[in-house]
This record gives C-alpha cells, structure tokens and sequence, in this order.
C-alpha cells in the first residue's frame, strides 16, 4: 500500500466513527474586520495603519527624492516600464538598473517595483510576481518603494482574500523586514527591506 | 523537591533563563490581549468560529485533502505523502536527488523539527540552513527551539554572540543589530546558492489548493526568490475549507502569536513561478505528513489538530513560564506540547511523556487564549486517565495511591468512623511526615485544624430540632 493509500484509510476509518460531525459555520466576513483600524478608511486610513508598522509613506515625488536622498541611495532596481515614471522623482546621478544581477545583490541601495494593491485595515502593500518581474529586487536592496495606484485600494484583508489574484505567486507586505528573535528587542532590515516605503501614483 | 520530571527542569533553569522566559510569554500575553480585543469587536465570538471551521475540516479531513490535492495538481504542483518520519526525510531526500540540489535553505517548519529532517539530510551531506534567525542560531548549537513562534526565548544576547563568534561570523559583539545584520551578509550567499528551499505552510486552502506562509523576517520570500526547486512540509491537518477561511484564521493568527493584525510577509502560492518571472522555484513539491496525526484524529484528543501553532497558551501558562520549552522533552511545549507531544509520541512513546498532562493547574487560561478554542484542560484531563489506565508510571509519579481512599469512601459506616477518628489527625505533627509526595506538600505549608464530622452532627440536630 502506498503512503497515500495508508493516510486516506486511516483518515477514513477515524472520520467514520465521529458521533457528530461539525458542521460547516456560515459567517459574515464583516465579524472579522477591525473596525477600529479601518477608521474612516480610504488612503488616510491605510496611511494610518501603514505608518504604525513603521511603513514610509511617500504623498509626493518630492518625498520619494527627499528619501532616496537621506539614505544616500545611488544604484536602484526598476523595470523598464516603469522607469519614466519615476526618473523625474529621483535625486540627480541615480542609476536605474532594469535587470537584478544577482552577483552583484549588494550594490543595488533601492528597488522600485509595481505594487497590485493596498489594503487600509492593515497598511499592508499587495505584490504578485506578474508585476514584479524578479522577486529579488522587491527584497534584497534595503529599500523598497512600492508604486500603487490610486484606485487599487482594499478596504480589508476579507475584500482581499475574496479578491485575490490568479497569480501563482500574491504577497502581502506589512511593513520593513523585521525580527524579535533576540531578547525580544525589535530590529528591521532582517533578510528583507530595513525601509518598506509606497508612492501613491 | 518534587519527583515530577518538569518540575526537575524547572529548578535547574539558571536565573538569567526563567527571567527570559518569563519576560518573553508574558508580554506576547499582554500584546495578544491588547490587540486582540481592540481590533476585534467579539474576539471571543471569532475563536469559537474559527474552532468550529477547523473541527469541520477534521471531521471531514478525508475528503478536503482529496480536494486540496486535486486543487494543488490542477495547480501545477506535485503532491506527495510520508506516513511517518522516515519517509518524510527520505522523500525529501529523493526530491533534492532528483534535481541534483546539494544546497538546501529552509524556513521554519515544526513539522521538519517532528520528524528529524536536519539531521537526516546533514548526515547525507547536505548543506542545509536554517534561514529564520532564532532557528539559524539554534543550528549553530546544535539546540532545539523552545517556543513555537520563539524558538529562542530561552537564550540571552551574549550567549548569541558567543555562538557566532565561535563560528566565524565576526569578533564577539552582543548588540541585537549587529547580530541581525551579520546573519542577514551570511544568509544571502546562501540563497542565492541554495538549488532548493524547505518551508512549512501555515493553512492550505483546499478551494484553490493555495499555501500560506507567513514570517516577520521575509526569510521564507528570500529562499523562494533564490532557489529553483521549492518543498514544502505540510502536516495533513492544516487545511481549511475556502479562500475566505483564510482572512477568518489570518486574523486571528498574528493577532494570537506576536500581537501583529497580521505578520510582516504573508505569501500566497498556488504552485511554481510563472514562465516569464525571473525569479522563484520552477517545481512546487507539497508533501502531506501523516507522522501519526491519524492515531490522534483516532483519538478522544482529536481537538489538538486544530492548533494553528500561535504559541498562545505557553505564553500564557504559568507552567510553562516556569519551566520553559525543553521541560517538555519534545518538539511541541507548553500546554499544546502537554497533549500534543504524548500522542505523537505513540503507543511505544507515551508513557515515557505521560507525566506532561499533569504538568498543568488546569486553570483554564490556555483555552482562554485559545485562537481555535481548543479545550486544553479537557484533553489533559483525557490524557491523565488513559496514562493511568495504561499504568505507565511517569503517569503516577506524585500521584497519592487513591485505593485506601476509594475502599473507606465506599462505606457509609466506615466513612464516618474515620470523619471522627480523623480528629486525632490534629494531635499529629503532620510537617514530619516523612514519606513521599505527601511529605514533600506538607513540608511548607500548614493544614487548617480538622473539623471531620461536624456538618452531619449539624444536620442532625437540626432534624431534631425541627420535630
């Protein structure tokens, strides 16, 4: 007998003796939102929620050129398609970099990538790989702004369960990289961004 | 001192380590409950509904695995099942054969701590990392997490840096940033040069066959951005029935084990990366372990499986508290450990465990604390009766023998004679009693005087009185 056929009888022969069987519970997905988070909800609300995971949000493109500026930022990742878009937010003798070399992980300070959406209940950013040609420019350089559009916007993590996208591969970022391990003192930046930043565009 | 085995840890912890334990749990405690109860307007309503989704799924786990399968194929993944922890490891093994990886990174898995994967794959020559920080550093030592969620509460920072220190990664230096950004220049060589990554899986939604992973660290992400093959560990117990199961037990999850609305990375995979991406695994291998999760469905502890391993109730646990994770002698401590650890310890192991149902007060906090709204007193209590039942003796360690008890108990005549003879109990220096666990009790406390008999002179007179 396979190890399939083993667990399925085994499963089988426990499950037919349950006196009663639980039923499945209908509830409204309303009893799971955070009222007191979602506030007034829309951008502000996501705001809210994305600055208390210490997320950088950027209003402008100003903020995004003062940002890249403290952090003296110099080599960036960036998709073609999305590069005219930012070029004219960036501080003067940035180097965008269409491809992530992966032998050179270290010299990228930034990576720009296309965010599918937000939601405002958790202040957390949506990616899918269709959007984010290689995972590792969303990841491995310290810091990672997200464009989102101004339209995408969720309200809560059941609207985007319910509109999760066909994508093999959807990720839910809530703010920079972060750890507790060690003495439960909180450091960011542990293998992913040290800054989540997002740019309404 | 008492001849219970956790009791036994607990007086050997160093002082540095039960105050580390202590601060740790309970302050995920004190998170837990602001977040909680601030977000949610019936927190309490949600845990019962999220119990009853899982017992559901237990209840029907024949067919939500066969639909998860069928959902995780039509995917593109390749799904396989270990019936113990051998073939675990070996399919494991046979999977990194077959696409020629040498170089392994891993995520956190429980499920690969139960069945000895490290192990097994290190001593076939693997380069294997453990990519989590806690998890990394707990490699390093060759020790064993001690918290479901954190595996190193039982450690401080100069111990940390005088394990990196020993092996290579920089001068001694106890500052929690440095310690984090050394392991963070260590890690990225090797997910970039790891063939193939190991991960767990939180849920799996038997709807769209989709994996959910979450992690503070982004670890996990980077193993799936840097490797061609991703395996994923999956316990056959961690289905829910639909996508929107998943918001419901996504909520409660992070809100449970670390306070957050929701941890930092949630990943949702439903099979292997697009053609055109550039990164992540060409090949989604799920294996289903069974590792005897079916004897515990056959069991009368069968609520156990629906823990989603939050590390709420050893946060809470005085018990625990006191004796941090490795008192419990398995993979899984504190309260979920007390029920879950004996069972899958099996038929041959659960006597050598059966002295961790009684390591609880049956206070009721665990169950309180509850995501799932798993009845931890209750299993205990099922457990005690089958470790006596069985006559295992770790089971009755400090147990009282109860037969006298039981023999008097049983005679109305004998039973009164002894109320009043009893009297003579408050003539006896009962603080030198010499024998057992009776002795080890009354050693530092004091009994009130007996009383035996009064309540039925009481009644009594009263019976008299009223005629």
């Amino acid at each position: 007998m396979s190890d399939r056929e083993r667990i399925f009888e085994a499963i089988r022969t426990a499950v037919a003796k349950t006196e009663n069987p639980a039923p499945l519970p209908e509830y409204s997905m309303d009893s799971t939102v955070s009222i007191s988070r979602l506030g007034a909800g829309g951008w502000s609300g996501f705001q809210k929620n994305f600055e208390a995971v210490n997320g950088d949000f950027l209003e402008t493109g100003e903020d995004l050129k003062a940002l890249l500026t403290k952090e003296k930022a110099k080599v960036g990742y960036c998709p073609e398609n999305l590069q005219d878009l930012v070029r004219p937010h960036l501080p003067e003798g940035i180097e965008l970099r269409s491809n992530f070399d992966r032998s050179k992980i270290n010299e990228y300070d930034f990576g720009i990538t296309k965010a599918t959406s937000a939601i405002a209940e958790t202040g957390t950013l949506i990616l899918e790989d269709s959007k984010t040609p290689d995972r590792l420019g969303a990841l491995a350089p310290w810091i990672h702004i997200a464009l989102v559009d101004k339209s995408s916007l969720l309200d809560t993590v059941a609207t985007a369960i319910k509109s999760l996208p066909k994508d093999p591969n959807v990720i839910w970022v809530t703010g920079p990289s972060k750890t507790a391990d060690v003495e439960g003192i909180l450091i960011e930046g542990v293998h992913g961004p040290g800054i989540q930043a997002c740019l309404l565009v | 001192m008492s001849s219970q085995i956790i009791d036994q840890y607990a007086n050997k912890l160093g002082e540095d380590v039960r105050t580390s334990v202590h601060t740790g749990s309970a302050s995920g405690t004190d998170k837990r409950f602001k977040v909680l109860f601030d977000d949610l307007p019936d927190a309490n309503g949600l845990r019962t509904t999220a119990g009853n989704v899982k017992q559901h799924t237990l209840d029907h786990l024949d067919k939500y695995l066969e639909q998860a399968e069928r959902a995780l194929i039509s995917n593109g993944a390749k799904v396989h099942y270990a019936w113990d922890s051998e073939t675990t490891c070996s399919q494991v093994e046979n999977i990194l054969k077959q696409a020629s990886a040498r170089t392994v990174t891993k995520s956190k898995s429980m499920v690969s701590e139960e069945v000895g994967l490290n192990e097994s794959l290190l001593k076939k020559g693997y380069d294997l990392v453990e990519t989590d920080l806690g998890e990394f550093i707990l490699q390093l030592d060759g020790d064993h997490p001690s918290h479901v969620v954190k595996p190193i509460i039982h450690k401080n920072r100069a111990e940390i840096a005088r394990t990196f220190e020993k092996h290579g990664l920089g001068e001694y230096n106890d500052e929690p940033e440095i310690i984090t950004r050394r392991a963070r220049e260590f890690m990225r060589a090797k997910y970039l040069a790891a063939e193939a990554t190991i991960t767990g899986a939180n849920f799996i939604s038997a709807e769209s066959g989709r994996l959910c992973i979450v992690t503070n660290e982004g670890n996990s992400r980077f193993g799936l951005a840097g490797a061609r093959i991703q395996i994923a560990l999956v316990g056959i117990e961690k289905i829910v029935p639909r996508d929107a199961d998943l918001a419901l037990m996504l909520n409660l999850l992070g809100r449970s084990a670390t306070g957050q609305a929701l941890t930092v990375y949630t990943e949702f995979i439903s099979g292997p990366k697009p053609v055109d991406s550039v990164s992540g695994p060409e090949e989604l291998h799920v294996i289903f372990v069974n590792n005897r999760r079916t004897e515990v469905l056959d069991s009368n502890c069968r609520e156990i499986l629906r823990c989603i391993r939050c590390g709420a109730c050893m946060n809470v646990c005085p018990v625990y508290r006191q004796a941090s994770g490795h008192a419990y002698r398995s993979v899984y401590p504190g309260p979920l450990g007390a029920v879950l650890s004996p069972l899958l310890a099996g038929a041959e192991g659960f006597s050598e465990l059966a002295d961790l149902p009684k390591a609880s007060s049956l206070c009721g906090a665990c169950n309180e604390v509850c995501p799932v709204d798993i009845p931890i007193p209750d299993l205990l209590l099922r457990l005690r009766d089958k470790g006596k039942r069985e006559k295992s003796s770790n089971a009755a360690t400090d147990s009282p023998p109860m037969g006298a008890w039981s023999w008097v108990a049983k005679s109305p005549s004998l039973w009164r004679a002894s109320l009043r003879s009893a009297n003579m109990l408050n003539l006896l220096p009962y603080e030198k009693i010499p024998f057992g666990p009776l002795g080890r009790w009354t050693k530092d406390r004091t009994l009130p005087p007996w009383r035996g008999g009064k309540f039925r002179a009481w009644v009594k007179n009263r019976e008299k009185e009223a005629k």
